[in-house]
């Protein structure tokens, strides 16, 4: 038996390659039980097949994992068990309607039909869908299939979730009630390992954020030991032009953990001192290329992700950004998380 | 019972032998499921329809719009006689192969990582789709039967030949349901799923359940004297109305058990495929 009391999630040195691909080369995660981890990354990380790993859907090619102290490989039937999981695509029986659905897999969990029918009257009401409970689910919005979907595998209140990007393609308002139902699930104890390509929601919501890329967990801690190694301020700095914005980043030269962002004519940078700033434009000031604006932010994951991988995460657009460009406002809002574009906003 | 938390309290540390699915489990989640593909059936207006309707409508046609003109070239006098066996065939496959497309639509969407997922034999799924495909069929087989008596279907048969007939039947709709789900599993998409509907409605067309074989083309004559369905119509027909059987009776057995045999393991196979990747 393996010592997985203290963990509801455990793996180590998961491996898996698809025809001869490798998307997971050694990925180990350790989530103590009542706690939540964040596993964030970009599209293609190895997040998807990780969990799908984890939840006994897909075979593995090496290294061990344990859920609820059963083993993934050996022991499929005891994770299912203890195991409620919440897919990238809401996993509900369209025709049928919502209460439906529920009741059906509350059932399939053995819970018995009075149960099950009670279990989901009381989700249906938890999760705002009362209403449409007796509506088929294809008549459900996008908001309303995925609150379904986590009801589902809330059902037989198991005391481990997996939550497969659960806000990806939500509008914010949607985005806003699934994490007030994550936070309500993390306040009763259980365990939730989550994925995100989203910076904003591990910092919102976990413990502990596990950053992968290229199927290898390259960071591993709180936000905010992740934040601390960018430094504990940046600066941000608004130029008129690209050539600008380059020139800048030539001037300060600290190609480690400075970066444009993708609209390319903003500087992100790490400063210590408010003196920091000051040497910063002076340089600037000497080499001739003009400032439209100044900031000083906390460092964002999108800053920690940049440093450990030289590439940006996408994050979530929200409704400003999905409409036409706002413009340059130089030194109207200093928050990376707002200004930064989604150009790179992958699908 | 906590109901401020949508968590009940967890059941922490409990650690025992991973519970295995037992027959009494089984037999529930079957009936669960099987649940779930009838109330498919009943909500999908366009299977109901290709199952129910569209077969009534088909003997109605078959008797007084082309009956007329049939009833001068075949032997014997009534044709109405003469089709209700082969309309019957033509429903129970009709309504078979929409399983495809069920099977298809489970595959290709979230809800097949649910139920894999759940504490259940993943099989089951599946064969909730085939017991639903039986019971929608046996129930449209027996409206056209109720119908066609009303039109002037007359038919000799004992209870015993009933009771035969009813398995011959309920024995071609298995192997249509299977090959069926055998499609469901090889498509890619709903589409093409329903395309396999198409295919399937053609075949008791050049069989016997219309015309007899002799009046067909040799070429033709060849294929339909020897595809599944004309020995199986002409076993129903031979059961229902005292035609001679002859050859048929252990020809359909064959065909329909053979093929049973080789497409049953060749989709528990494709649905393991399918659900590992």
């Amino acid at each position: 038996m393996t010592n997985s009391h203290d963990y509801a999630i455990r793996a180590s040195g998961l491996k898996k390659a698809f025809k001869g691909a490798t998307v997971l080369d050694g990925v180990d995660l350790a989530v103590p039980e009542g706690t939540m981890l964040a596993l964030l990354g970009p599209n293609g990380a190895g997040k998807t097949t990780t969990v799908r790993i984890l939840s006994t859907l897909l075979p593995f090619d090496g290294g061990e994992a344990t859920v609820g102290g059963y083993d993934v490989a050996r022991e499929p039937g005891g994770v299912r068990h203890v195991l409620g999981l919440t897919g990238q695509y809401a996993s509900v029986d369209e025709i049928l309607t919502g209460r439906e659905n529920l009741v059906m897999i509350g059932r399939l969990y053995h819970l018995g039909r009075a149960r099950a029918r009670d279990r989901a009257d009381q989700l249906l009401h938890q999760f705002n869908l009362a209403d449409a409970a007796d509506r088929a689910v294809k008549t459900y919005s996008g908001g309303m299939r995925r609150r379904l979907d986590l009801a589902a595998s809330l059902i037989a209140a198991p005391p481990i979730i997996f939550l497969d990007e659960p806000t990806t393609g939500l509008d914010p308002r949607s985005r806003q009630q699934m994490w007030d139902v994550i936070r309500d699930l993390l306040r009763g104890g259980t365990t939730i390992l989550l994925t995100t390509q989203y910076l904003e929601e591990a910092d919102q919501l976990a413990d502990r954020v596990a950053v992968i890329d290229d199927g290898r967990i390259i960071a591993d801690g709180t936000a905010a030991e992740l934040k601390e190694r960018v430094g504990t301020e940046r600066v941000e700095l608004t130029f008129a032009s690209a050539d600008d914005a380059r020139a800048a980043l030539h001037v300060v030269d600290r190609t480690d953990t400075a970066h444009l962002h993708d609209d390319a004519t903003r500087l992100s940078l790490p400063v210590d001192a408010p003196d920091d700033v000051r040497h910063v434009l002076n340089a600037l000031a000497a080499a001739s290329v003009p400032v439209n604006g100044i900031g000083l932010s906390k460092p964002s994951l999108d800053d920690v992700f940049f440093t450990l991988t030289g590439t940006h995460a996408p994050h979530p657009p929200t409704p400003a950004e999905d409409g036409t460009p706002t413009g340059a406002r130089p030194g109207t809002d200093t928050h990376p998380q707002t200004l930064s574009n989604s150009g790179a906003q992958a699908r | 019972m906590t109901t401020t938390t949508y968590a009940e309290p967890t059941r922490r540390h409990q650690r025992h032998p991973a519970p295995r699915p037992s027959l009494a489990w089984n037999i529930a989640d079957a009936w669960v499921l099987i649940g779930r593909s009838l109330r498919h059936t009943v909500r999908n207006g366009d299977a109901l329809f290709m199952g129910v309707f569209l077969p009534m409508m088909l003997l109605l046609l078959f008797v007084y719009v082309f009956g007329g003109a049939l009833e001068a070239g075949i032997a014997q006098s009534d044709y109405v006689d003469y089709v209700v066996p082969g309309v019957i065939l033509l429903t129970a496959g009709f309504s078979a192969a929409t399983t495809a497309v069920s099977v298809t639509t489970d595959m290709t969407t979230g809800v097949m990582d649910r139920f894999r997922s759940l504490p259940i034999t993943n099989w089951i799924v599946v064969l909730g789709h085939v017991v639903a495909s039986l019971a929608r069929n046996l129930f449209s087989t027996a409206l056209v039967v109720g119908v066609a008596l009303l039109i002037g279907f007359r038919p000799s048969a004992s209870f015993l030949d009933w009771v035969a007939a009813v398995g011959v039947i309920s024995l071609f709709i298995l192997m249509m349901t299977w090959v069926s789900v055998m499609f469901g599993l090889i498509a890619k998409s709903a589409d093409a799923a329903s395309g396999f509907t198409f295919f399937i409605l053609f075949l008791p067309y050049m069989s016997s359940a219309f015309v007899p074989v002799e009046t067909m083309p040799a070429a033709l004559r060849g294929f339909s004297e020897h595809q599944p369905i004309t020995p199986i119509i002409e076993t129903v027909r031979g059961l229902l109305m005292g035609t001679p059987i002859g050859d048929s009776a252990w020809q359909a057995v064959v065909w329909t058990v053979g093929i049973l045999v080789i497409v049953i393991p060749v989709s528990a196979r494709l649905f393991r495929r399918r659900t590992t990747s």
